[in-house]
């Protein structure tokens, strides 16, 4: 379907500015290191939690102790080990290409021209609007495939500036070296089990937005889309000399 | 495209990659003379625990504090993993209120040394009241009662060589000639942590003597670290400038199991 789209707005546009590419190159490679590593950080985020698949409020909590929320899960230890092994190793390369993606985001004004929203789109009608066609699965139009909407924007800074922060900053303070080091972190979070408990919330908002980011994806177009990401062009581009 | 602006792109890309190589090469020398490469350092999962356990020794420092809680924070449960040792030599010893009990102390010393239960209590003892955290997740706030571990080293002379603290419990068979048959859970840390003044050998828990499935007579309470690495029960400690040759070299029995040898995440 997509190899044969022919997209004649596109292809003008295209024609203005041959060498511009939809989404520069170290916003796509940043984008699928991430991508590869939250499938490592949420696979082996679950072989840890469901150790003890409880979760407090506080400073401890254990089996005995009055708990927050008991998930409807058995007790499956042991594949925490190599679970722990591959959740930091996975850490390590989402935060790296993180900091280049943020440090290139400010730099090349990426976040205020992409991701801050024109302030005349923050009207609550036109959000409302937005969200309504997108919960009728409408697919939006090609000329929309060039820029992103109101709620992309404030969907990816929320992830960007938000979300990512807090699932690094509540997953540091529940290291026992770094609490020793940073005490306010872990505090300020109420504890470590509290940290733990944030900690798990975050992640279930991440898988949230990546639910809804396929679907998006796949409603404007998969292959398209995906190229775009990938090729850094929407439609696949004639040869050039 | 040019071939004179490929060459080029080419040769600026091995000139990187050579200068890039080297660089890694360096770091990795000055990594390890500096102790910032962990035993378990092989395979796709030692890259991630090596940048963990370096960041974390050189951003860390040495003396960070473990928070100190108060004593109306001790926890009413304090969960335990696994059962005491079936050690035949650890039951007589139990039944003896362990007043036969000998804690060794050997290896890059310059006084092999056996201490008594009734010896350790008599060195200046320290309370804490600190947390800790079990990788499962559970976590407990207790009092720990016990003699620094830097007391001991210092009582027994470490030499400049040594580089870790090996630690033998009975669930171990620590007695071995061959070090490389050990196995059970033994443990090891590096030299910043046992010097560390809230590492301590604990023989007392929440103000009675240490319970036995906490790890009668004497333990390990390292605050900075998961309580995996306190090993308990503990009959023998060891210095030693490399852990290549215990077991299968990976630094802990736990290690050779999957879990990783630092626990300072």
């Amino acid at each position: 379907m997509a190899e044969t789209a022919y997209l004649p707005g596109l292809a003008i546009r295209d024609a203005d500015s041959p060498d511009s590419p939809r989404h520069s190159a170290v916003v796509r490679i940043t984008h699928w290191i991430t991508a590869l590593s939250f499938v490592g950080l949420l696979y082996s985020g679950i072989a840890i939690l469901i150790a003890h698949p409880r979760l407090y409020w506080g400073d401890t909590g254990a089996v005995g102790t009055p708990s927050l929320i008991d998930l409807p899960i058995p007790f499956m230890i042991g594949h925490s080990g190599w679970g722990r092994y591959l959740h930091f190793l996975s850490a390590w390369v989402c935060v790296l290409a993180g900091l280049v993606y943020a440090l290139y985001g400010l730099l090349s004004r990426h976040f205020g021209k992409n991701l801050l929203p024109a302030k005349g789109d923050l009207a609550w009608g036109r959000i409302w609007r937005m969200v309504w066609r997108d919960m009728q699965l409408k697919r939006p139009s090609e000329e929309e495939a060039l820029t992103y909407n109101v709620l992309q924007r404030l969907a990816y800074l929320a992830v960007v500036f938000v979300l990512f922060p807090l699932i690094i900053l509540s997953g540091l303070a529940m290291s026992p070296a770094i609490a020793s080091v940073v005490p306010v972190l872990r505090s300020a979070f109420g504890g470590q089990q509290s940290a733990r408990t944030i900690h798990f919330f975050v992640a279930l908002a991440l898988v949230l937005f990546l639910c809804v980011h396929i679907a998006m994806v796949w409603l404007a177009g998969f292959t398209d889309r995906v190229r775009a990401m990938i090729t850094g062009y929407n439609a696949a581009r004639r040869e050039r000399s | 495209m040019s071939d004179r602006l490929s060459r080029r792109k080419l040769m600026t890309t091995g000139l990187v990659a050579a200068a890039g190589a080297t660089g890694l090469g360096i770091a990795a020398r000055l990594a390890d003379r500096y102790g910032l490469i962990p035993p378990d350092d092989g395979g796709i999962y030692g890259v991630g625990e090596t940048i963990t356990y370096a960041t974390q020794r050189v951003l860390v420092g040495r003396h960070s504090m473990a928070r100190e809680f108060t004593r109306s924070d001790v926890s009413k449960i304090a969960p335990v993993k696994g059962p005491p040792p079936e050690d035949e030599t650890y039951h007589r010893l139990l039944a003896g209120g362990f007043a036969d009990w000998r804690l060794k102390i050997d290896g890059l010393v310059a006084r092999p040394t056996f201490l008594s239960l009734a010896e350790l209590m008599r060195f200046p003892s320290e309370n804490h009241v600190y947390h800790q955290a079990c990788e499962e997740g559970w976590s407990f706030i207790a009092e720990w009662t016990g003699v620094p571990l830097s007391y001991v080293l210092n009582l027994v002379g470490v030499l400049p060589q040594a580089k870790y603290v090996v630690f033998y419990g009975f669930d171990t068979n620590f007695d071995a000639a061959d070090k490389q048959t050990i196995r059970g859970k033994w443990n090891s840390i590096d030299m910043a942590d046992a010097w560390h003044p809230q590492t301590l050998l604990a023989y007392g828990m929440n103000g009675q003597e240490l319970p036995t499935p906490h790890g009668a007579p004497l333990r390990l309470r390292l605050p900075r670290q998961l309580g995996g690495k306190s090993t308990k029960y503990l009959a023998l400690i060891t210095l030693t400038d490399t852990v290549k040759d215990i077991g299968k070299g990976y630094g802990a029995g736990g290690t050779e199991r999957g879990f990783s040898w630092y626990a300072g995440i």
